[in-house]
């Protein structure tokens, strides 16, 4: 290893154990000034437990953290942002009844007159180019704002390390053009990184090195530049990845999900209702839904799921039956099933365990009820079938919800769903959070579903995702979705225009011109 | 109705809405970190009875309102340690230090049964606290005054500085608070001897401004009314306020009513008796009907704090 220029952050040898598993075994690597260094690995290799105490929120049990050569423990966060360590979380650190400002605030450990925290924010905000309303409360924010969050919460300590966890998943290219600016430009100003994601080819076009961890242990240091995605990703597993099967050219059968001239009422003051938006989803199709967070998608998935029914029957039909009217169950049992963004919460109950969750949407399609009674028996067997169908990391049915990690925890969702079997299918960021292999088997799922004749939404701010599954897609903004595109013909350029909310000629003829 | 009745009516209802108030702003505060003690009327009878008996041996009241002060906050620490550092169910925990406030008051308080104290008056000169006007604003003890800045503190706390902001995030997020770098546990801790000293300055009130005298119980529940007051102001300092002398109001038309107060009698006194509760449901009704005030509540009150770490 060259000893030209001195680490920055270097670790030797930690470890951690929890009860009945080693988190971190035996981990060394280092990260110098400047350097963007990825840290890669699956749900549960130990990339969470180890980043956690080099922010100081929890302690290792054995080995030595060094910083700019001087070993240091870090006791707590505080420690850690006073030696410039900056952090931004996956699941958000956020408190919802509070303001921007606020959550800024308590960010932060000096105590700043808001006046001028305030100008602070704009500057870090214009010098980013990010925008945000310092007021507005962040129960009312998508998720793509509440990141911007916890970005300029961490910019604003001028961090000498700053530690960004999966903080592509919800951007639009462009945003996500505009994130590695930033980065690099604090790199350049000799800021080190370190960078968890999962999306292996933006390591390759941002980061100089990368670690790989599988089960706790450090597996391979390597260039991503002289790396394939494929090859990374085979070493983060430790097995060959399945490569996507489907054929492009099979045939789509007849409508089965077909929305026309669907609107929403504005629920509150910061809810983006969708207008007029109609499209059809024929059996064996997956139809992409594009956008930045915030433009309509929660208003639209509740409208499909029938949380908010619309006041037309015929807004929603499936298989030639208008629903428009029908709540969730009514819809479920006649075989449109939905999956919402926030796994823990809204698709599953965080104290319930696994069966209890099974029961909750797949009660009436796997019978599960017997005059009222619930077969528990039946009800574990199904959950026990999803855990081991999808891979799910969990001791079993009885495990509760809330224990599992947000990507094995997306796995048993969606599988939850798709071994009912329905007949349409909405999916909201199906993979948000979720690492390589636990995608790629969601997204398997999803494909084989296609192909058994079910018809398929998927509402994604992810690109790449929508890029390699759909059949079609259109983009929403603010509420109105654009003409459907074969995906063969898709230009990403104009996707991410009309992400952004600039329409060129290929407006929608139904949509009013903004 | 005359100016003097109405000066009349307004001193008895601040005077009865004084214990309630102090109570609930403590409670206030204790809910806003995320917790819910539903020990107040116990902490309570235990100022209550410090309280009288520091008044009868030494006669003098400041001293007398820090004894119950501290005797509230140590009886508030045997819950926080319950439920804070052995994370024990704040509900049951709550109730537990209710029954344990009455045993014990009414233990230690057995031989001083109706043996009378001074009340705890009013620090200004007598012109202006016997003056008929003037002493609408003048006549009252300083736990009144107490009381009222307390209001303006709590509110300028909570809304205007740093300790307060990380409060109300501790309260909304623990899980958040603590991986951002916060103690969690010891904010609580704060929070509760606060709402602690605050329940057993309010059980002071009870003999040092309104019977001036020891009895069983003589908290009546008007700590559990504190409790409910916390939810129906939503959790908001002038909102409590404005409860609180509502509150006080009911309690002094039935006082009236029991008088034989003219117009009043035509009402049974027994729908008097009932009126603060009655009013109780009337108030969460309405409450429930404008749909941002319940939202208010903060997100993890009632929950212990698990950290995975």
């Amino acid at each position: 290893m060259n000893c030209d220029t001195p680490f920055r952050l270097e670790l030797t040898g930690i470890t951690k154990r929890f009860p009945g598993v080693l988190a971190n075994d035996s981990v060394s690597f280092g990260v110098k000034p400047g350097e963007i260094h990825a840290l890669l690995g699956e749900n549960g290799a130990g990339k969470s437990t180890l980043v956690k105490m080099i922010y100081g929120i929890m302690q290792p049990d054995a080995g030595e953290i060094r910083w700019n050569g001087e070993p240091v423990t870090i006791t707590n966060p505080n420690a850690a942002r006073r030696l410039g360590i900056g952090m931004v979380f996956q699941h958000f650190s956020l408190f919802e009844a509070l303001s921007v400002l606020e959550n800024i605030a308590l960010g932060i450990d000096s105590k700043v007159p808001s006046r001028e925290l305030r100008a602070r924010i704009s500057a870090i905000m214009d010098e980013y180019g990010l925008t945000l309303d310092p007021n507005r409360t962040v129960e009312t924010l998508s998720v793509g704002e509440r990141q911007r969050i916890e970005i300029v919460r961490a910019l604003l300590l001028e961090p000498k390390l700053l530690i960004m966890d999966e903080p592509t998943s919800v951007l639009t290219p462009q945003e996500v053009e505009q994130l590695f600016g930033v980065l690099r430009q604090l790199a350049a100003q000799g800021c080190s990184i370190l960078y968890i994601s999962h999306k292996l080819h933006e390591i390759q076009a941002l980061c100089d090195t990368a670690t790989i961890l599988r089960a706790g242990k450090l597996v391979h240091t390597c260039d991503p530049r002289q790396e394939t995605s494929r090859s990374m990703a085979e070493k983060m597993i430790g097995a060959g990845l399945r490569d996507l099967t489907r054929s492009r050219d099979r045939a789509l059968g007849e409508p089965r999900l077909v929305v026309s001239k669907l609107s929403t009422v504005q629920a509150d003051h910061f809810d983006v209702p969708v207008r007029h938006v109609s499209f059809a989803v024929r059996a064996g199709e997956i139809f992409g839904i594009a956008g930045v967070a915030g433009n309509g998608q929660n208003a639209l998935l509740e409208a499909l799921s029938g949380e908010t029914p619309a006041s037309e029957a015929g807004a929603v039909a499936v298989d030639g039956k208008p629903m428009g009217t029908a709540d969730v169950s009514a819809r479920r049992s006649k075989g449109l099933s939905a999956v919402p963004e926030e796994r823990n919460g809204h698709a599953a109950v965080g104290d319930f365990t696994l069966a209890d969750n099974a029961v909750l949407t797949a009660r009436d399609r796997i019978d599960m009820v017997t005059l009222g009674l619930i077969g528990r028996d039946k009800a574990e067997a199904f959950a026990g079938k999803v855990i081991e169908t999808f891979g799910v990391k969990a001791q079993g049915p009885g495990a509760i919800a809330g224990s599992l990690s947000g990507g094995n925890l997306q796995k048993f969702v969606m599988g939850r769903e798709i071994l009912q079997r329905p007949s349409v299918l909405v999916v909201s960021q199906p993979t948000w959070g979720v690492d390589a292999g636990a995608a790629a088997a969601i997204h398997q799922a999803l494909v084989d579903l296609a192909q058994a004749g079910s018809a398929i939404v998927i509402i994604s701010q992810d690109l790449d995702e929508l890029l390699a599954l759909c059949d079609t897609m259109a983009v929403i903004n603010g509420g109105r979705l654009s003409r459907a595109m074969p995906v063969a013909e898709v230009d990403v350029e104009e996707v991410g225009l009309l992400m952004g909310g600039i329409h060129g000629e290929t407006e929608a003829s139904d949509a009013v011109p903004a | 109705m005359t100016i003097g009745l109405l000066i009349a009516v307004t001193m008895t209802l601040i005077v009865a809405s004084t214990p309630i108030l102090i109570a609930a702003l403590g409670e206030l505060v204790v809910e806003r970190a995320g917790v819910l003690n539903l020990g107040v009327e116990g902490m309570m009878l235990i100022g209550a009875v410090t309280g009288f008996i520091t008044m009868f041996t030494t006669g003098n009241p400041w001293l007398a309102v820090l004894v119950a002060a501290i005797a509230g906050l140590l009886s508030s620490l045997i819950f926080g340690f319950l439920t804070l550092s052995l994370s024990a169910n704040q509900t049951a925990t709550g109730l537990a230090l209710t029954i344990f406030g009455t045993g014990f008051s009414a233990l230690a308080g057995q031989s001083y049964s109706a043996m009378p104290v001074s009340l705890f008056r009013s620090v200004f000169p007598a012109e202006l606290t016997t003056h008929p006007y003037l002493r609408v604003l003048f006549g009252y003890s300083p736990l009144v005054y107490f009381s009222l800045i307390m209001v303006v503190v709590v509110w300028w706390f909570l809304k205007r500085t740093r300790g307060g902001l990380i409060l109300r995030a501790v309260g909304e997020n623990d899980l958040s608070a603590h991986s951002i770098g916060y103690p969690v546990r010891a904010i609580r801790y704060g929070a509760i001897a606060f709402g602690g000293a605050m329940a057993g300055i309010a059980g002071a009130c009870f003999p040092l401004l309104l019977t001036p005298q020891w009895a069983e119980g003589m908290t009546a529940g008007r700590g559990w009314i504190a409790v409910a007051l916390v939810v129906f102001a939503s959790w908001r300092p002038f909102r409590l306020l404005a409860g609180a002398y509502l509150f006080g109001l009911v309690m002094t038309m039935e006082l009236y009513a029991k008088a034989g107060g003219g117009p009043l009698t035509a009402i049974p006194s027994e729908l008097w008796a009932a009126m603060p509760y009655l009013a109780t449901i009337a108030v969460l009704v309405l409450i429930s009907i404008r749909r941002d005030a319940s939202t208010n509540a903060p997100a993890c009150l009632g929950k212990p704090f698990l950290p995975s770490n």
